[in-house]
């Protein structure tokens, strides 16, 4: 359960934030979470209502962004979709793949008042 | 708020309410008319990758090579430890951290090789993170010129998320765990610098298609060396202590 460290991440930030602006609710959140970020959003969603409890996030309306991965082929340069760390380059069959989308774990923003 | 280097712990913090300054007559005044928006863009790892570089920082500083060993539980971090500890006493200096949830028990067979270990129990926690590394390695003062074994605890998913400062990331599967651990666990396997196939004396009484293990680590990450062994046989030790010192000397500049 690396996720309720993550949510725990999470209401960190956000309480630095509210400070920053002085504010003392937290009325929305948006996150990107990538596809490829090993984050299970089941996993999340129980962690997050176990997270939140009593914190600043209690009654924020939470927003994620799923971002799909993607992969770029350094054998025949090729930019595709991926979906497991494990998948060939659809184009030319090779593993020598970079990971350009897929990894983030991100607060993007926030509403306060 | 951890008082010896300032980082945030993680605990649940409570916020009252109305802990701002301000007259509370003008109070519905004050909610109806500050809705704000705040780009963030923050990386959420962030305080755990700082931390990280940190710890990278002080080991390259004192030419310590710093190594993080990732398994499931029962795959033979602690077994291929003391082996090494063992044999290799007289080539290199070494000090070891010990990730567990509850027992102190690997610490204690460390102890018994006659290394410098410090345990890390992490309760819930299934995984250790840069921040309780950074004060594992405060206390415990590695030496100069030395190999320091972090042994993470056994989880195949949530200590891939979390880089420790480690120069090397080391996993390990045995034989008796199924040749697919690779695809349920890629990311274990994509983070990872050499893979650890233990139990190899076990390879006759096991269905495990060793080949097709490597070929399924490889589609995951082309660049993963990988070494076979048995800690009870002692078959293939040679090459990972010849791994180990390769890396050892890269860290040491004579
Ligand atoms: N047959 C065999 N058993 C091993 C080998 N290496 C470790 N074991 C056994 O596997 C069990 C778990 O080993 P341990 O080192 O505690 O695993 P850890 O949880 O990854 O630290 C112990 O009973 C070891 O004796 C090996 O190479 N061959
Ligand atoms: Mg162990
Ligand atoms: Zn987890
Ligand atoms: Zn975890
Ligand atoms: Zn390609
Ligand atoms: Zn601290
Ligand atoms: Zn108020």
């Amino acid at each position: 359960m690396h996720e309720l460290s993550v949510v725990m991440s999470i209401v960190d930030i956000a309480l630095e934030q509210a400070a920053k602006k002085d504010a003392v609710i937290i009325d929305e959140i948006e996150l990107d979470i990538g596809c490829l970020s090993t984050i299970e959003m089941n996993a999340f969603e129980f962690a997050w209502k176990q997270g939140v409890k009593r914190t600043i996030l209690e009654r924020a309306v939470k927003k994620v962004n799923r971002i799909k991965g993607k992969g770029h082929c350094s054998d025949c340069d090729h930019t595709f979709e991926l979906e497991n760390l494990y998948d060939a380059c659809p184009f030319c069959g090779g593993y020598l793949i970079g990971i350009t989308a897929g990894k983030e774990l991100r607060v993007k923003s926030l509403v306060v008042s | 708020m951890c008082a010896t280097c300032g980082c945030d712990t993680g605990a649940t913090i409570t916020m009252h309410e109305h802990g701002h300054q301000h007259d509370h007559s003008d109070h519905h005044l004050h909610e109806h008319s500050h809705k704000k928006v705040v780009d963030v863009e923050q990386d959420i790892l962030h305080e755990n990758n700082l931390l990280a570089e940190r710890n990278r920082g002080y080991f390259d500083a004192k030419n310590i090579l710093a190594l993080n060993l990732v398994s499931s539980p029962g795959s033979g971090k602690t077994s291929l430890l003391e082996k090494t500890l063992t044999d290799l006493k007289g080539d290199l200096n070494f000090a070891v951290i010990e990730g567990d949830q509850q027992t102190t028990n690997d610490a204690d067979r460390i102890h018994a090789t006659g290394t410098k270990v410090v345990q890390i129990n992490t309760g819930k926690g299934c995984h250790l993170d840069a921040h309780m590394v950074l004060h594992a390695v405060q206390g415990m003062k590695p030496v100069q010129d030395s190999v320091l074994f972090i042994e993470n605890v056994g989880n195949l998913v949530c200590p891939a998320m979390f880089d420790l400062g480690e120069k090397e990331r080391v996993v390990i599967i045995s034989v008796t765990e199924g040749d697919d651990k690779p695809l349920k666990y890629p990311d274990m396997f994509h983070s990872s610098t050499l893979c650890i196939i233990n139990k190899t004396d076990l390879l006759p009484y096991v269905p495990f298609d060793i080949e097709k293990v490597k070929a399924n680590a490889k589609k995951i990450n082309p660049a993963l060396e990988i070494i076979e062994l048995s800690c009870t046989s002692g078959e293939g030790l040679t090459t990972w202590y010849n791994w180990l010192k390769l890396k050892a000397v890269a860290a040491m500049p004579a």
